[in-house]
């Protein structure tokens, strides 16, 4: 082994080195988007039957070949789709002047492996870009998951209302112990509705329980109907194309939203990848969904995102998943939910994929919650970094579906939530939610904050709720009578809404008044610039104006003169002798500003480097700089009118430099350039070593003290400064020598 | 279960255009299930499930959007709201992986559709049973 680099050793503990990167091994699935064994594209029709498909003949389908030739493939485009290079169709998903539909219209008449040939010819910034133009909704959107570790419902509730409030459209829970399934259902409904009317929610449990909440009234959609890519893996799920098909439309037979799941390694972690990309697959998957009438999908890997990061070209093959998805369409919730990886680079880095060109919901699980409460394994993005999701939107003018929020106005929709859950839990004869649980809940950081409850009660308690008669119209009217009318509206009115099915449509989310926002009403209609969704107007204001930011002039102190230190004009500057130093300082200094940035005030500023001229036996001199703001030229400026050819330039934030008269104004002596870290004692060396170059001396190193953040963080401060000693420029007054007097 | 009424051409979405001609399974109409009808006790939860003719209204919008599949869907939904819940539930269990005979599946198929005029899902589980037969998803006669 040759000798360890300290270098690769230190990177060798980053979080990107803590993750598997491997080679491609097709034979199990570890193949991303182009596998050796990946069927060539073909399609026959007999009597307006499909009878080979992708080199496979009828006899030789599989269930799900059966169920993609029957339901999904249409049968009068696919010869003129298929017969068409794919390269041309690739073409047509950048090009600004085919509309969406004529894309999906290309595609509708496509096998698996032609959609996969069609993926190879784009790549990471044309998928971007048709995903702009594919997405199914107008607006893009976000869901959120919603948990907490002691599965405690008031906090529940108050971090739905929280949810809602963000702006997420739907929100989504699960639990630990199943039998809690029916009062996090009930939690995240109530809760939700405080947070904003029309937020759609859903608890992800098995299927049978999922469907039983539903048709109680506890959850508004669905998203747990999983498909896998083959046969095995299906059956492996318990499931078969038709029997999630019958699901969809059980769903909707009770008024409900539901899309699919599906996402790219499942079936090779299953160990059922047949030797297949994970693309081919997952199109098999995209094709059964939409056969199966889903409005919907939530794709992008999900919880198996590590498998295809491991790979080559996996984050782009999980890009063409939602692509394709979009292009078949499908309302898609994009992914990025499941922890994907040890390095914020790399997670921000994939999630701009879909960040930017907007899917229905950029996030399939956005965790609002503490990384420690998410019961769905840990979020890739958690109600830590909800800043920084929504500083990015600012920064890119983006919607990725939140709003900033107040604090103030946060804690007290979660603490409406919480009560209104104690009111409901007390009228329905549940275990009390005490006093003391609403208040934790209204503020708490995790579930640790909130008191214990009596599990053993409340289970028995949910498990009689499953299993009574009581459903959604007993919490409205529980809600009602303890005073939370406007609550129990919208909880009814989230119920009317099945009545009327127009949430059942494609990519169907609610504003706040439960206006609905479908593909049907608000298609997204991009064809190039100025055209499709745009962040302006009120949601831009919104956007742009975060809790945090401030008026720029609120960082600097008002203009005013240095109180302790005053410069009387002397006239037009006279050379003095070859001892002397100029000090020439900016048009500002004193008069205007009266401090450096790094707080240093003018007077003793100035007294410093008085002082380490003197030490060194200089004579000294003030002269005020009124041609200009730059230190270079303050300098040099000072330098020429200097007895020695020695100057001293300083700006009035501070920034300093020793010139000399016969130099380069950029090629100074020595320079001071970090205003916000010079002390007094760096001052005062600077003052030291001019009168040495005057002297003709060895200088010495000046003390500067090291951080590296000072100008990210000062950086509008400098630029305040420094615009004041620019407007203080005055031309005709040239240079003035000046008498200086302490007081 | 019966249809009287045709719901053809309504404008999408419904909720804002036709508010108050949509009826529920009850055949209420939603100025019926305010919050005074909830407190009285007068709401019932057949007067919040949609209806048939309201879901065939639903898949002509799809259609007319360009989503036929989301369309087909719904009219089998369409129908299925004429089956109860635990007969759903049922259906679907049948329907999983090894769980059922090639003749239970085709008796299934043959009992919604005429007990619950529900012809469009009585055929996609005939053309489950055909597919499961042929491609190994039964349950062995012998199990």
């Amino acid at each position: 082994m040759t000798q360890r680099s300290k270098r690769f050793a230190k990177r060798a503990e980053r979080g990107i080195n803590k993750e598997s990167y491997i080679h491609e091994l097709p034979e199990l699935g570890l193949c991303v988007m182009n596998s050796p064994s990946d069927p060539k594209p073909s399609i026959k029709l007999k009597d307006g039957v499909i009878v080979e498909m992708d080199g496979r003949s009828f006899d030789e389908f599989d269930g799900i070949d059966r169920f993609i030739a029957k339901y999904a493939i249409d049968i009068e485009q696919s010869e003129t789709s298929m017969a068409q290079d794919s390269q041309s169709i690739a073409r047509l998903f950048v090009d600004i002047n085919v509309q969406q539909k004529d894309v999906r219209r290309v595609l509708s008449g496509c096998t698996p492996a032609k959609i996969v040939d069609v993926m190879q010819h784009l790549n990471v910034v044309e998928m971007m870009m048709a995903l702009q133009k594919m997405r199914q909704r107008l607006k893009p959107a976000n869901q959120c998951h919603v948990t907490n570790w002691k599965e405690n419902p008031a906090l529940l509730a108050a971090d739905a209302a929280e949810a809602g409030l963000r702006g997420f459209a739907e929100a989504e829970t699960t639990v630990r112990v199943a039998r809690y399934a029916p009062f996090s259902a009930l939690a995240l409904m109530v809760g939700a509705q405080v947070g904003r009317p029309g937020t759609l929610t859903q608890i992800s449990v098995e299927e049978a329980l999922n469907l039983k909440l539903a048709m109680k009234g506890l959850s508004s959609y669905a998203e747990t109907l999983s498909v896998y890519g083959t046969i095995p893996s299906f059956v492996d799920g318990d499931d078969t194309p038709w029997s999630k098909g019958v699901l969809a439309s059980a769903y909707a037979s009770r008024g409900v939203k539901s899309r699919f799941t599906t996402g790219s390694g499942s079936e090779a972690l299953m160990g059922h990848g047949q030797g297949w990309s994970m693309l081919y697959l997952e199109v098999r998957c995209l094709l059964m969904v939409k056969g199966a009438g889903s409005q919907g999908v939530q794709n992008g890997s999900i919880s198996c995102i590590a498998l295809p990061e491991s790979l080559p070209g996996g984050v782009l093959g999980v890009l063409a998943e939602n692509l394709i998805a979009a292009s078949l369409g499908l309302e898609v919730a994009s992914g990025n939910d499941a922890l994907a990886s040890h390095s914020d680079i790399r997670k921000t880095a994939k999630l701009m994929l879909q960040f930017l060109p907007g899917t229905d919901f950029i996030t399939s699980g956005y965790s609002l919650i503490p990384k420690k409460d998410n019961l769905f394994g840990g979020g890739n993005f958690d109600g830590e970094d909800l800043d920084d999701w929504l500083v990015l939107q600012r920064d890119m003018r983006v919607d990725a579906g939140l709003l900033p929020v107040r604090e103030d106005e946060t804690v007290a929709h979660r603490r409406k939530a919480a009560l209104a859950m104690q009111a409901v839990f007390k009228d329905l004869g549940f275990p009390e939610i005490t006093d003391e649980e609403v208040e934790a809940a209204a503020i708490a950081y995790t579930s640790d904050d909130m008191p214990d409850r009596d599990v053993v009660a409340d289970l028995a308690a949910a498990d009689d709720f499953l299993n009574s008669d009581l459903t959604a119209i007993n919490v409205v009217k529980a809600l009602s009578e303890a005073g939370f009318d406007d609550v129990a509206d919208s909880v009814l009115e989230m119920q009317r809404q099945r009545v009327l099915g127009d949430y059942l449509q494609t990519s169907a989310i609610f504003d706040e008044e439960f206006n609905v926002l479908s593909a049907v009403n608000t298609p997204n209609n991009y064809q190039g610039p100025g055209t499709g969704f745009r962040v302006e107007g009120e949601l831009w204001d919104k956007i742009q104006n975060l809790p945090q930011v401030i008026d720029p002039r609120s960082l600097v102190a008002d203009e005013k003169a240095d109180a302790k230190l005053t410069l009387t004009p002397k006239g037009e500057p006279q050379a003095g002798d070859e001892n002397e130093v100029v000090i020439a300082v900016g048009p500002a200094f004193a008069t205007s500003s009266d401090e450096t940035l790094a707080k240093l005030s003018h007077t003793d500023v100035l007294k410093a480097i008085i002082a380490g001229i003197e030490s060194e036996g200089a004579n000294w001199k003030v002269v005020k700089v009124f041609t200009s703001a730059d230190l270079a030229a303050i300098g040099l400026s000072g330098a020429k009118v200097s007895g020695s050819g020695i100057g001293i330039g300083l700006q009035s934030k501070g920034t300093a430099l020793i010139h000399k008269s016969n130099l380069a104004p950029l090629n100074n002596l020595e320079l001071l350039s970090q205003a916000p870290n010079l002390t007094l004692e760096s001052y005062q060396a600077l003052g030291r070593n001019a009168a040495c170059y005057a002297k003709r001396k060895p200088p010495h190193p000046v003390p500067v003290k090291i951080d590296n953040t000072a100008r990210l963080r000062l950086i509008v401060q400098t630029t305040l400064l420094h615009s004041r000693e620019v407007n203080k420029i005055d031309e005709d007054r040239g240079l003035v020598e000046m008498a200086v007097s302490f007081q | 279960m019966t249809n009287d009424k045709t719901t053809k051409n309504l404008t999408y979405p419904f909720g804002k255009h036709h508010r108050s001609e949509i009826p529920s399974r009850s055949g209420k109409t939603l100025e019926n299930i305010e919050l005074d009808n909830v407190l009285a006790g007068t709401v019932s939860p057949d007067d919040l499930a949609i209806q048939r003719v309201t879901l065939e209204a639903q898949a002509q919008v799809a259609t007319e959007a360009g989503y036929t599949e989301v369309a087909e869907n719904l009219l089998r939904a369409a129908e299925m709201t004429n089956i109860p819940d635990d007969e759903i539930l049922d259906m679907y269990e049948a329907l999983r992986p090894g769980r059922s005979t090639y003749y239970q599946l085709l008796s299934l198929s043959q009992r919604i559709s005429s007990q619950f005029d529900a012809e469009l899902t009585g055929n996609y589980i005939r053309e489950a049973a055909d597919a499961y037969r042929d491609t190994g998803l039964l349950k062995m006669e012998d199990d």
